[in-house]
C-alpha cells in the first residue's frame, strides 16, 4: 500500500514538474505547479509529517499559488515568444543538470543502504504538538527572525505595488 | 504492506530539483522561471522531510517550515517587482530586461 502509493503520486508528481517546464502557457505551467505541491503533501503525510503536509496545502498550494495566479491573470501573460538568447544555456545546461541528476542519484543510492525503508506510522514526531513544541523553545529566534523577515516582505510588497498603482 | 526505500524519496528529490533548474535556465518567461525556483525549492523540502523521518527528530520538518515562510516572502517581494518592471516595459521577457547590462 505505501508502495503503491508513493509510485502513484511520485509519477504524478515528476509527470507535473515536466509539465510545468514544458508548457508555454504560464497559467497551465501554475495549476501542474499544483500538482506537483499536491502529490508532495501526500508523500510528506507517508512520511508521518502531518503538520507539513497541511501547511504544503495551505501555504503552498493556496497562498502562494494564487497570488501567481492572480499575477498572471493582472499581467494578462500569453504564450511565450522564442528569442532564441537561450541558446547557450541549452548547450551548457543540458548536459550539466544529466551530471547533477546522475551524480545526486549515485550518491544517494550508495550511502543510503537498501534496507533503510519508510512505513507508514513508524515516525509519529511530525504532529501540530511536536512541531509546535520544537518551534518555541529550540527554534524561538529564528522564528521570531521570520515574522521579522514576513514584516520586511509585506512592506516591500506595498512600496513597490504602490508605485505601480499611480 | 510494502515499505518504500528512503532512497527513492530522495531520488524523487533529485528528480524535481533539476527539472526545476531545467526551467529555470531555459524557460523565457519571467513568471514561469519564478515558478521553476518554486519548484526547487519544494524538493528540497521533500529531502528535508525525508531526512527528518530518517533520523526520527523533529528538526527536519522546522527547517521545511522555514523554507515555506522564506519562499512565501519570496513570491510576495519578486511578484511586486514583477509588477513593477512590467509598468516600465510591457513584456514578460526576460530577455529584455537587460538595461543593467549594458
Amino acid at each position: 500500500m505505501d508502495l503503491v502509493l508513493f509510485l502513484v503520486f511520485a509519477l504524478f508528481a515528476v509527470a507535473c514538474a515536466i509539465n510545468v517546464v514544458v508548457q508555454t502557457h504560464p497559467i497551465a505551467s501554475a495549476i501542474s505547479l499544483i500538482g506537483v505541491m499536491a502529490s508532495l503533501a501526500v508523500l510528506y503525510l507517508l512520511l508521518g509529517a502531518e503538520f507539513i503536509a497541511a501547511a504544503q496545502v495551505i501555504v503552498y498550494a493556496g497562498a502562494v499559488m494564487v497570488l501567481f495566479v492572480f499575477v498572471i491573470m493582472l499581467l494578462n501573460a500569453g504564450t511565450e515568444s522564442k528569442t532564441g538568447r537561450s541558446l547557450v544555456a541549452q548547450a551548457l545546461g543540458v548536459p550539466s543538470l544529466v551530471a547533477l541528476l546522475g551524480i545526486l542519484a549515485f550518491f544517494v543510492q550508495r550511502l543510503f543502504p537498501r534496507e533503510a525503508s519508510s512505513r507508514f506510522g513508524a515516525f509519529t514526531g511530525g504532529s501540530a504538538k511536536a512541531v509546535g513544541k520544537a518551534l518555541f523553545t529550540t527554534y524561538l529566534l529564528p522564528f521570531e527572525a521570520t515574522s521579522i523577515l514576513i514584516l520586511i516582505a509585506i512592506v516591500g510588497a506595498i512600496v513597490l505595488a504602490h508605485k505601480e498603482m499611480d | 504492506m510494502a515499505a518504500v526505500p528512503i532512497s527513492w524519496f530522495l531520488t524523487l528529490s533529485a528528480v524535481l530539483f533539476v527539472t526545476g533548474a531545467a526551467g529555470f535556465l531555459f524557460r523565457r518567461n519571467i513568471i514561469t522561471v519564478f515558478m521553476s525556483i518554486e519548484l526547487m525549492l519544494n524538493a528540497v523540502n521533500l529531502s528535508f522531510v525525508t531526512f527528518a523521518y530518517q533520523f526520527k527528530k523533529v528538526d527536519g520538518h522546522l527547517l521545511a517550515l522555514f523554507v515555506m515562510v522564506v519562499a512565501a516572502a519570496e513570491a510576495a517581494v519578486g511578484l511586486a517587482i514583477i509588477l513593477t518592471v512590467f509598468k516600465r516595459r510591457p513584456s514578460l521577457n526576460i530577455d529584455e530586461v537587460n538595461s543593467m547590462k549594458n
